[in-house]
């Protein structure tokens, strides 16, 4: 089968330009004129490939005006694809005609880089909120970030739909319980969703700009703090992006560690939410349990690797510390307890049919629609989409320790509990193989320093899905630009479609089976 | 239903109770916190929670209040949804600009005695975030605040301990 890149060469009526200095090798990048910026996605759309991200950078520091970015992806292979912008005109094609995601994608690259899509149908800031300045672009490099921005007068304007009967809900940003904060936006008849939309960037604290002014080493406790429920997939794919572009060869023993914490993080944050999905439908009994096991493996964190959620554990060229056979034993001692009491819960959970009542056929979301939307992670497996970047993009352990994907095809809220379910159990299998087959050596290896005008491209599979992070280096090798791009920046629009017919109150369970970040959303 | 009740039996009670020596440190702080708010809450002091622009990890740590081990209940502490019923908010993240209006808000819809604990190392001064366009800093510049809760984030203990020593502070 060709690549994206033989594709797209063959096929465009334009040359397609490889751009060097970028990493790794494996993911190719290349600059097209910016007039077929979005013939280049139409072509690799037929190919079969997705949008996983698109982002803007400054590069006037490099002596070049905008850059635009598009990344694909194609079963297991990545394809950059950019364009040049001038200074006096930023403005591109854009490719929502082709792509779900590049709607939020590009209105936030409108919001806070002032690029300007053409043919973009929502003018409405995204992140950016009414009472921002209109001209206040806090990625351009002429924006001082340390400064406070002046209030304007301004209006945010929801979609209506409108007809007898119709009433509106408006519910946070300060929501009904411990979450973060977000706004959506209800219009319902009788019981039934009509319309739902999300308002969201109420968390946006510009860490995209706060990385600019730190060092590579700083930067990687930022990436840490992007999504605090995730900070051990966000670490280490900021600094497998970071490796890629210093040539750092991280150690197997780091390699192997890594991977212990990134699955330990996936079984905790998905019994919580097996536990928080039953509590949900009034199954408390379920939450408590999980949120018992989930407490343990907390404390044993806490014990190895000195931190609950493994906050810095992770560090550029390896992890904060090994692991010696003491502590290997504690995790193996602790796996098969947990283990033992989480397939007791499964089979309550199994058997129990009020809770399969409530969760089978709501908020379903087709294959159709998960492909179109451009879904990733979790929600993607229960909508029957094949991908996990610890298959299609794999880094050691992955390479030789092969993961097996759940998928499940009904793409409701029980297909999406019971993805997490599976998910669980390969985990623990996973992490047994891992200790078994842990090489020795060294915790870490010294990171160098980029070279000036280079790229860095990471994927990894957190426990929502594939976390990506692009670095861009200055003309002194420092911080140019950092693109994170959370699952949920993908995964949130999924939530908007899946209600739609659902009952209002089910709302929350829908939501729950979801369960998106805000924070690593909104950056 | 019996595999409920079996598993319910088998778990059994794995609260850190307020007089057993479990974990020390809880169970002083634990018994501690119980007297106070018996005394002054009449047995019940209500917290609403407010993310005013966290990472999400402190949240956690709040929830794991509420998990079995530490049962935050059992000292008469409760959640509630709305800052009407709120006797504490307890107030996350370094605060946001686009969240600075909705946390104005909530604080001025909470009755007396109002009182504000900042949680974490953001809430104490903006944390990694610190102050930019995006991030006003820490709690206290947006609303008054009574006491800090520093960490990253603050484990349970921590925040157990941390409402203790504000409520000390305000007898
Ligand atoms: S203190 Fe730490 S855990 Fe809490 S919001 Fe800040 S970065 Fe996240």
């Amino acid at each position: 089968m060709k690549t994206l890149l033989e594709i797209l060469t063959a096929e465009l009526d334009a040359p397609v330009s490889p751009v060097s200095g970028t990493f790794p090798a494996t993911v190719p990048v290349c600059s097209v004129p910016r007039e077929r910026f979005a013939e280049a996605a139409r072509l690799l759309k037929r190919a079969g490939a997705l949008l996983a991200a698109e982002w803007a950078s400054d590069e006037t520091h490099l002596g070049r005006g905008f850059g635009v970015y598009a990344c694909y992806r194609r079963d297991s292979g990545y394809l950059i694809v950019c364009a040049a912008l001038p200074l006096d005109d930023p403005s591109f094609p854009s490719l929502t005609r082709r792509f779900v995601p590049a709607y939020r994608f590009e209105r936030q690259m409108h919001s806070l880089m002032g690029v300007v899509p053409d043919g973009h149908l929502d003018p409405r800031p995204w992140i950016k909120f009414e009472d921002w300045p209109e001209d206040a672009f806090p990625l351009r490099k002429t924006f001082d970030g340390s400064q406070a921005l002046p209030r304007v007068a301004g209006e945010y304007v929801f979609g209506k739909a409108e007809g007898e009967g119709i009433y509106e809900i408006p519910v946070g940003p300060v929501h009904a319980g411990i979450i973060e904060p977000g706004h959506f936006r209800f219009q319902a008849m009788g019981e039934d969703i009509i319309n739902l939309e999300e308002r969201l960037g109420y968390v946006h604290k510009g860490i995209e700009k706060r990385f600019e002014s730190l060092s590579w080493q700083e930067a990687a406790r930022l990436a840490g703090r992007v999504s605090g429920d995730t900070t051990v997939a966000h670490s280490l794919a900021y600094c497998m992006a970071l490796e890629a572009m210093t040539g750092c060869m991280v150690p197997d023993h780091a390699q192997w560690v890594r991977a212990v914490m990134l699955e330990r993080e996936r079984i905790a944050n998905h019994l919580g939410d097996i536990g928080a999905i039953c509590n949900d439908v009034a199954f408390a009994f379920m939450l408590y349990q999980t949120m018992r096991l989930k407490e343990t493996m907390l404390r044993t964190n806490k014990e190895i690797f000195g931190h609950r959620f493994m906050m810095d554990c992770v560090v550029p060229g390896g992890v904060a510390a090994g692991l010696d056979a003491q502590y290997k034993a504690v995790i193996l001692e602790e796996l098969s307890a947990v283990e033992d009491e989480f397939e007791r819960l499964v089979m309550i959970f199994d058997e129990n049919s009020s809770l399969e009542d409530r969760t089978r056929s709501t908020g379903i979301l087709s294959a159709e629609e998960a492909r179109d939307l451009g879904m990733t992670g979790l929600v993607a497996r229960a909508s029957g989409m094949q991908l996990d970047c610890r298959k299609d993009f794999p880094f050691a352990p992955y390479d030789r320790i092969p993961v097996n994907i759940p998928v499940m095809s009904a793409g409701d809220v029980h297909a999406r509990a019971w993805v997490r379910i599976e998910e669980v159990r390969e985990s623990l299998r996973l992490i047994r193989e891992m200790i078994s087959t842990m090489p020795k050596g060294q915790r870490s290896a010294p990171v160098g320093s980029p070279a000036a005008d280079t790229t860095g491209f990471a994927a990894v599979e957190g426990w929502r899905g594939e976390i990506i992070y692009w670095l861009q280096s200055g003309p002194k090798g420092e911080i140019n630009r950092s693109m994170v791009r959370d699952p949920s920046s993908l995964c949130w629009i999924g939530l908007e479609r899946c209600v739609l017919g659902n009952i209002v109150p089910d709302f929350p369970l829908c939501n729950k089976s979801f369960n998106q970040s805000y924070s690593g959303n909104d950056v | 239903m019996i595999r409920i009740l079996y598993q319910i039996l088998r778990t059994g009670i794995k609260t850190e109770p307020v007089d057993l020596p479990a974990d020390t440190d809880i169970r002083e702080i634990g018994a501690e916190l119980k007297a106070i708010i018996d005394r002054h809450f009449n047995g019940s002091l209500t917290i609403r929670q407010v993310d005013a622009g966290s990472c999400n990890g402190c949240e956690l740590e709040i929830h794991a209040m509420n998990n079995v081990f530490y049962n935050c209940e059992q000292y008469g502490i409760h959640f509630t949804a709305s800052p009407r019923f709120a006797d504490m908010l307890l107030v996350t993240g370094p605060v946001s600009r686009n969240m600075e209006i909705a946390l104005k808000r909530t604080y001025n819809s909470t009755p007396a005695p109002k009182l504000v604990a900042a949680v974490g190392d953001c809430g104490r001064d903006g944390g990694i975030f610190g102050k930019s366009y995006a991030s006003l800093g820490g709690i206290h510049e947006v609303i008054p605040v009574d006491a800090v809760i520093p960490g990253c984030p603050p484990s349970p203990a921590d925040l157990l301990g941390g409402i203790l020593k504000l409520l000390k502070n305000k007898q």
